[in-house]
C-alpha cells in the first residue's frame, strides 16, 4: 500500500469529507452549542445553560407535537409494514409479469408529491362531501370528520399514509423472491400449514428486510412534515392558521426556529428529537438481534 | 446490517428464477380479485384528483368518475393566477441542479471506497453508513445560519448545492455496484499507465451507468417534492419551486382562502404530472433502486 495510493484516495473522498464536516458535523455541535443560547438572530445572544431545556419540559405544545408525532408513527409504521408485506405476498404468486404491472401501480403514489397528498387528504377524507365518507356510507358507517375532529385527524392522516407505501412492497417483494424456493418444499414435505411456513420460513427469510424497513419508516415517520403542514398549516391574507391535532415535532421546530425565530429554543429542541430517534433505533437494533436471521452469519 | 451483497453483473441484478412463494395457486381468483381491488385503490386518487380539476366548482365534490361538464378553463385560471411556468422552470432547475450535484459527486467519493485499499477505510464507511440515521431536522438551524452568513439563504442555492459533497445513500448504492467491476479491468488499465481518475471515469461510471441513473432519478424525485427547503429559504415567490408554490395556491384559493378547490386541483395536478411523466420514462430505474435498497439491509 504506497502513500500515493492513500493520497488519491482521500482525494475522492474529499467532497464527502468536506461535506460531512461542513454540513453535518458543524451544525451538530454548532446545534448544541445554540442550544444554550437565547440566539434569535435580530437582538444580542446570550448564553443561558440549560434554560432551553427546562422550558421545553414545560412547554404544553412540546407534549402537544411529541404526542401527536409518536401517535402517528405507532399507528403508521405497524400499518405500513402489514399492508406492504400482503401486497408482496400477493405480487410473489401473481408471477413476474403480472408483478410487474402492479408492482408499478402500487410504487406510482410515492412519486407524488407530499404536498398534493395533503391536498388530497383534505378533499378525500372530508367530513362532509369526501370520497371516503361516501365509500362508508355505501356500507352503513356515519364517517367522522376526518380533516377537524381533532380525534380523526391523525387516523386520518395514518390512513392517507398507506397509499404511499410502495417502496416498502418492492423491499419486500425483493426479499421474497430471493428465498430459495426449496424451503418451501421442505417444509411442506412435513406437513407445515401455511400459517406455520410463513412463520418459520418467510418472516426469518425476510427478516433483514423487516428489520431495515421497520428503521427506515420509523426515522422518517418521526420528521413527518411536509404532507401535514400543507393540510393544516400556512398563511393566507396575513393571517395564519394551525391545528393543534395536527401539530406533529418537527412542524412545531420549523414554526420555532423560522416563524418566531427562536433558534436556540428550536435547537434544543432539534436534539431533543435527535436524542429520540437515537434511542428508538437503538432499541430496535436491539429487539432485531432476537429475531434477524442473517444467512451469511 | 450484515449481510450486504455485491450485485454479480454490472447491470442490476437479474432476475431469479420465477416461483410463487412455495404455495400451489389453488384459488387463483381470489389472487386476481385482491390485486385488483387493491389496483384500484391505488390509482383511484389519481383518477379522482385529475377528474376533479376538470369540474366546475359546484361539481368538484360530487365524486363523479367522470365530470358532467368538463371545465379545462380551470388550468388557464391558474395559470393566470399564478406564476406557474416560473415554478416549474425552477423546479426544473433545482431538481436537475440537485440530482447531478449528489450523482457525480457521491460517484466520485463511492470509488474512493471501492478500488482502494487505505488505513482507516472501514471506520469511514461506517460513518458513512451511519450518517444516513442522522435527522436532517437537527442540521437544520446551523445549516441556515451558513447560507446566512454567505449571503445566499434567500436564493435557490441552499435548495441543492449542499448535494455538491455526496449524500450516504447514493454512496452506499453505487459503490455496490463499482464493487461488482472485475478487478482485472482496472489491473489491466494500471499496466497501461492510466491514472486512478482515468480508472473511475473511463471504466467504473461508463459500467455502472445504471446505478448513477437510478441515484440521478432519486434526486430528482427528493428535490421536486421537497418543501420543507423551500419553506425555509424562499421568500420571493419568483423563486418558488412548484411545491412551494402550490402551498401558497393552497392559502390563497384553499380552506383558508376563497374556497376554489378547482384551481387547488389544477395546481396539484400540474405538481404531480412532471414526476408521473419522469417516472415512466424511467421506472425501471426507479424500482430498481428501490429493490437494491433492501438487499443492504
Amino acid at each position: 500500500m504506497s502513500s500515493r495510493e492513500t493520497r488519491a484516495a482521500y482525494g475522492f473522498l474529499s467532497p464527502w469529507i468536506i461535506g460531512f464536516l461542513i454540513f453535518m458535523a458543524g451544525p451538530m455541535v454548532a446545534s448544541l452549542v445554540l442550544s444554550l443560547t437565547d440566539y434569535d438572530v435580530l437582538t444580542s445572544t446570550d448564553f443561558v445553560g440549560a434554560a432551553n431545556y427546562q422550558q421545553l419540559l414545560a412547554d404544553p405544545k412540546v407534549r402537544t407535537s411529541l404526542a401527536n408525532t409518536l401517535i402517528y408513527t405507532v399507528l403508521h409504521v405497524p400499518l405500513t409494514m402489514a399492508v406492504s408485506l400482503g401486497l408482496a405476498m400477493l405480487l410473489v404468486r401473481a408471477g413476474r409479469r403480472s408483478a410487474g404491472f402492479f408492482r408499478t401501480v402500487f410504487y406510482l403514489p410515492t412519486i407524488t408529491p407530499k404536498v398534493a397528498v395533503g391536498v388530497l387528504f383534505l378533499l378525500l377524507f372530508n367530513g362532509q362531501v369526501g370520497l371516503i365518507n361516501e365509500v362508508l356510507g355505501w356500507v352503513g358507517i356515519n364517517g367522522p370528520d376526518w380533516t377537524s375532529d381533532g380525534q380523526w385527524i391523525k387516523p386520518g392522516l395514518v390512513v392517507m399514509s398507506a397509499w404511499s407505501l410502495g417502496s416498502t412492497v418492492i423491499i419486500y417483494l425483493a426479499a421474497l423472491q430471493d428465498v430459495p424456493r426449496d424451503l418451501y418444499e421442505a417444509a411442506e414435505m412435513d406437513g407445515a400449514s401455511p400459517w406455520a411456513r410463513f412463520r418459520a420460513v418467510t418472516v426469518p427469510m425476510i427478516s433483514g428486510a423487516l428489520f431495515f424497513t421497520l428503521i427506515i419508516n420509523t426515522i422518517s415517520s418521526l420528521q413527518t412534515f411536509d404532507e401535514v403542514y400543507t393540510a393544516f398549516f400556512g398563511s393566507s391574507n396575513q393571517q395564519t392558521y394551525g391545528n393543534d391535532a395536527a401539530l406533529f415535532y418537527v412542524i412545531y421546530l420549523f414554526q420555532q426556529a423560522f416563524q418566531f425565530l427562536h433558534m436556540g429554543y428550536a435547537s434544543a429542541l432539534a436534539w431533543l428529537l435527535f436524542l429520540i430517534i437515537v434511542i428508538i433505533t437503538l432499541l430496535q437494533v436491539r429487539l432485531s438481534r432476537r429475531f434477524v436471521y442473517y444467512e451469511s452469519e | 446490517m450484515t449481510a450486504i451483497q455485491a450485485p454479480q453483473a454490472v447491470v442490476p441484478a437479474p432476475a431469479e428464477p420465477q416461483h410463487d412463494g412455495g404455495r400451489r395457486r389453488r384459488h387463483p381468483w381470489v389472487l386476481w380479485t385482491a390485486l385488483a381491488v387493491a389496483a384500484v385503490v391505488f390509482v383511484y386518487p389519481f383518477v379522482w384528483l385529475v377528474s376533479a380539476s376538470l369540474k366546475p366548482r359546484p361539481e368538484v365534490f360530487d365524486n363523479a368518475l367522470v365530470p358532467h361538464h368538463w371545465a379545462p378553463e380551470n388550468y388557464a385560471t391558474i395559470w393566470s393566477a399564478a406564476p406557474v411556468l416560473t415554478w416549474m422552470v425552477n423546479s426544473v432547475i433545482v431538481a436537475v441542479a440537485a440530482a447531478a450535484a449528489v450523482t457525480v459527486s457521491s460517484a466520485i467519493v463511492a470509488f474512493g471506497f471501492a478500488y482502494f485499499r487505505f488505513p482507516g477505510r472501514n471506520v469511514l464507511f461506517a460513518l458513512v453508513v451511519g450518517t444516513m440515521m442522522l435527522p436532517g431536522a437537527v442540521t437544520m438551524i446551523p445549516t441556515y445560519l451558513i447560507w446566512n452568513e454567505l449571503g445566499l439563504a434567500a436564493t435557490q442555492v441552499p435548495l441543492w448545492a449542499a448535494n455538491l459533497f455526496g449524500s450516504a445513500f447514493y454512496i452506499f448504492l453505487i459503490r455496490q455496484f463499482f464493487l461488482g467491476v472485475p478487478r482485472e479491468l482496472f489491473e489491466a488499465a494500471r499496466v497501461d499507465g492510466a491514472g486512478y481518475w482515468r480508472l473511475f471515469w473511463r471504466i467504473a461510471v461508463p459500467l455502472c451507468k445504471p446505478a448513477l441513473i437510478v441515484a440521478f432519478v432519486f434526486e430528482l424525485r427528493a428535490s421536486w417534492s421537497d418543501l420543507l427547503k423551500p419553506l425555509i429559504y424562499l421568500r420571493d415567490p419568483a423563486l418558488f419551486t412548484m411545491p412551494r408554490g402550490m402551498k401558497s395556491i393552497l392559502d390563497q384559493f384553499g380552506q383558508a382562502g376563497e374556497s376554489r378547490w378547482e384551481v387547488v386541483l389544477a395546481g396539484a395536478v400540474l405538481t404531480t404530472v412532471p414526476m408521473i411523466i419522469a417516472f415512466f420514462l424511467c421506472q425501471r430505474y426507479f424500482v430498481e433502486g428501490v429493490a437494491t435498497q433492501g438487499r443492504k439491509g
